[in-house]
């Protein structure tokens, strides 16, 4: 039955174990790319069109001097307001019946505009299909009635999975619990941004250390619209201007 | 400046020569449009010339697009709904207008070609020289200078960086058009042999889009604020240099001399920085 689902991802609850990126790799058939070893446990990356959850490890000093991590699983957010669906042009970028933001794999043609425009850094090219590839929400799952893999697997629940009211409910009461526990840097993520996200988070720092942009940041590409054309148009102006003018002097020599 | 998170799309060389080629094509027709309604016979090569650069030099722009395309197969998708099929316009999306007014430009070009064609044998086909073709230029020289300028619109409609920080991409892209336009109706007149006057006519057109064409790049950077400074990473400032050779040097020489030299020099140097300018503003804000 359709409904409007959405994720919360709590990050206070995250122990970085990976799940979601195992469980969404199985469900997805994504072979992912090879791991690439640094100066930490993230050999994931960024999101891509091969990594649709990725468990994010920011290493932070804390008041008293040692190390704590932050760690959050990142994913599509699936805005009200959908960047990527905006700028696409041939309508493969559609909103299903969960409400949720689904790349067509039959109509998409691999112009990549999408990818400029989502302002998350989230969706990939696949050089194997042509496709621009993002995480699905499940929507076979959801279809089936079933949760998404990631909620599925996530072993401390920090992936919560449900109505978008009922997350958005779950959500506030988390944030109440730990502001009263004296966790003041907590914060929501994803209730003003775009419209609403489909995927909220609750953040223990600023969104920008995440990779989120914040709520003055979050702005669409179609905002650029009117000052470039109007850029364009006096520009033309004044180069029909400039034309007449040169074309009218009379002669080969000034 | 918005704080962006944003992958690149890796637009690249197809894409980089797609914009320059439609910027050739546009700025052409439009200046062959302008001399021809400007009346002055003497001009009449030179104006024929310009139509038909403009569709050979057209016709490779789809085929850069769909090549770039990751389904190649899929690009009629950018016009007709492969569901519903019915049409696909989105107004607010550069690449869907894009897509139209190549093909509704194209549409333009042929006709004008053909005509162009049919003026060098001799013959001239009655529905462009009345009341009627004057209209029918002025639509095409619109068409002409969108598909030169909306390239620009297309890379600031986005989230990344440095394209949409700025308004002034879709202008600096069509004074460049006009420019590099100019800059080959020049060679190809100085190939062949046209009256002095049209090319001096020219030369005089393509110094007015130069100064165009800076102006816009000071407010491209000013617009950017310390954006903009990010962009003149070591690695781009070559190209950067090239541009500016590719502007000032054919400036200066647009304003010293005509002799035959300088002036195919000053052309060639105007499409190499042409090439550079959207070569650097491609690539420079996806590395």
């Amino acid at each position: 039955m359709a409904r409007t689902v959405g994720f919360f991802t709590d990050t206070t609850l995250c122990i970085g174990c990976k799940a979601c990126e195992v469980a969404c790799k199985e469900w997805n058939q994504l072979p992912g790319h090879a791991p690439a070893f640094g100066d930490g446990y993230d050999n994931t990356g960024q999101l891509d069109e091969q990594n649709w959850r990725h468990v994010q490890f920011h290493e932070r000093t804390t008041a008293k001097g040692g190390v704590a991590w932050n760690m959050m699983s990142d994913v599509c957010k699936h805005c009200a307001m959908a960047s990527c669906m905006e700028v696409c042009p041939t309508n493969a970028i559609i909103r299903t019946e969960f409400d949720t933001v689904y790349i067509q794999p039959s109509v998409c043609n691999g112009c990549r505009d999408c990818i400029a425009a989502c302002p998350y850094h989230v969706i990939g090219f696949d050089e194997a299909s042509g496709l621009a590839r993002k995480c699905t929400f499940c929507y076979d799952r959801l279809q089936a009635n079933l949760m998404p893999a990631c909620a599925k697997a996530c072993p401390t629940e920090s992936i919560k999975f449900g109505d978008l009211d009922t997350m958005r409910q779950v959500a506030g009461a988390r944030l109440n619990q730990l502001r009263g526990q004296g966790m003041s840097e907590a914060r929501l993520y994803g209730d003003k941004e775009y419209g609403g996200l489909h995927a909220l988070f609750l953040l223990t720092d600023k969104p920008e250390v995440y990779g989120l942009p914040n709520t003055e940041n979050a702005v669409l590409p179609s905002r650029n619209n009117v000052r470039s054309y109007l850029g364009s148009l006096v520009t033309a102006a004044l180069g029909i201007v400039g034309a007449v003018f040169a074309f009218r002097e009379r002669g080969g020599k000034e | 400046m918005p704080q962006h998170f944003v992958a690149p799309p890796q637009w690249e060389w197809y894409i980089v020569w797609y914009f320059f080629l439609g910027g050739i094509a546009g700025g052409a027709y439009a200046l062959g449009a302008i001399l021809r309604l400007m009346g002055d016979q003497r001009d009449a090569p030179v104006s024929r010339l310009a139509f038909l650069l403009t569709l050979p030099v057209l016709a490779i722009c789809p085929i850069l697009l769909t090549l770039d395309l990751g389904r190649p197969l899929r690009f009629w998708h950018m016009l007709i709904d492969s569901r519903t099929f019915g049409l696909n316009f989105k107004y607010w999306s550069p690449m869907s207008v894009g897509a139209w007014v190549l093909i509704i430009f194209s549409l333009f070009a042929f006709v004008s070609f053909l005509e162009a064609l049919g003026s060098l044998r001799g013959s001239r086909a009655p529905f462009l020289s009345g009341g009627l073709g004057r209209v029918f230029m002025i639509i095409g020289a619109f068409f002409g200078l969108f598909l030169a300028g909306y390239t620009g619109v297309l890379l600031s409609v986005s989230n990344q960086p440095v394209w949409s920080d700025t308004w002034a991409l879709g202008g600096l892209f069509l004074a460049s058009g006009l420019s590099v336009a100019a800059a080959a109706l020049t060679l190809m007149t100085r190939l062949g042999r046209h009256d002095a006057s049209a090319e001096a006519k020219l030369s005089r057109a393509d110094r007015y889009f130069t100064i165009l064409e800076l102006v816009l790049l000071v407010v491209f950077f000013l617009s950017l604020g310390a954006v903009g400074s990010q962009f003149l990473q070591p690695r781009w400032m070559a190209l950067w240099v090239v541009v500016l050779v590719g502007t000032l040097v054919p400036l200066a020489l647009h304003l010293s001399t005509e002799r035959r030299m300088p002036a195919m020099l000053a052309a060639v140097l105007t499409l190499v920085g042409g090439l550079a300018l959207r070569i650097v503003v491609v690539f420079g804000a996806q590395m």
